[in-house]
């Protein structure tokens, strides 16, 4: 029987790759942006997990929030990649110090 | 047992894409395998009961949102190989981090299964008077049509702010204006000649 600790797991999993996947590829920023949907998207199998096994619908609310918000942030996060690659001809995000923050 | 084999099946798919899409040489690849790991854990969302939300993964991630990706990966002229360098002077660091991330999170998860308030739960299938889109929107349209609303409005201000930022006038490209179209006036679109009678006008005379 699969429980809810199945599902966890994987959401857990998912969750490190993400993580990881930002570390490794610290230069590329479009791997970045996978990265963090990797990490959304493991975030709403967990509320999807929970909301199955507490027999209640909002964890699935949520994980509707999640989704809409992940979507206008890939949308935004492209957009500003595409402006920053016209301005500097490439994507190499580890030394886009332009601002000096 | 054929759940078992289901959920075990998707869920090695949808971790060894995600390991895929870290770890694949071509960001092209990249995408392809994350348009697998959203698959994947749409029939994961369809093993918990959650038929609405597997269909609305589909449908916004890989329809809209990696779509979008493999368009920006293709459109970009980018060397991908020197955005590579630098992967394995990081892995040691990485490796560490995400084990003891890895740890952490499935230590926590076997508690809260175990002990939390969702310890013992079973799933309870959906019945043809309440089904999942059903359960859905009569909590989303009721309890939380504030926030759905706000959801609208995030979208609308992304969109907005997409197309700003890659909105871009050239110079050299002649563009419709309509003010102009509309404020012009009879005297200055038509000049009127006064012709000779049986004599008429010459082109040479009109410019």
């Amino acid at each position: 029987m699969i429980g809810l600790a199945h599902y966890l797991a994987v959401a857990a999993i998912l969750f490190t790759l993400g993580v990881f996947g930002i570390f490794v590829n610290r230069k590329n920023v479009i791997i970045i942006l996978m990265s963090i949907e990797l990490i959304l998207l493991s975030v709403n199998i967990n509320f999807v997990a929970f909301s199955a096994y507490l027999n209640d619908v909002q964890g699935q609310i949520m994980a509707m929030f999640v989704l809409t918000v992940a979507a206008a942030e890939a949308a935004v996060g492209l957009a500003i990649l595409v402006t920053f690659f016209r301005n500097r001809g490439d994507i190499a995000v580890d030394d886009a110090s332009v601002m000096k923050g | 047992m054929i759940e078992a084999i289901a959920f075990y099946l998707l869920a090695i798919t949808a971790v060894f894409a995600g390991g895929a899409v870290v770890l694949s040489r071509s960001p092209v690849h990249s995408v392809l395998w994350l348009i697998l790991a959203f698959f994947a854990s749409a029939g994961l969302f369809v093993l918990l009961g959650a038929e609405f939300l597997a269909m609305l993964l589909v449908v916004v991630y890989v329809g809209a949102v990696a779509v979008l990706f493999l368009f920006v990966v293709m459109m970009l002229d980018v060397d991908f190989v020197k955005l590579r360098e630098g992967f394995t002077r990081y892995l040691p660091l990485a490796a560490i981090v995400a084990a003891i991330l890895l740890a952490e999170m499935i230590i926590v998860s076997l508690a809260v299964a175990s002990g939390g308030a969702a310890a013992g739960g079973q799933i309870v299938p959906a019945t043809a008077d309440a089904s999942n889109v059903e359960t859905i929107g009569r909590v989303l349209y009721t309890d939380y049509v504030y926030i759905f609303q706000a959801a609208g409005i995030v979208l609308l201000i992304a969109m907005i702010g997409a197309i700003v930022l890659t909105l871009r006038h050239k110079p050299h490209v002649r563009r419709q204006n309509p003010g102009d179209q509309i404020n012009r006036d009879r005297r200055t679109a038509v000049e009127i000649k006064s012709a000779e009678t049986g004599r008429g006008v010459s082109p040479e005379e009109l410019l």
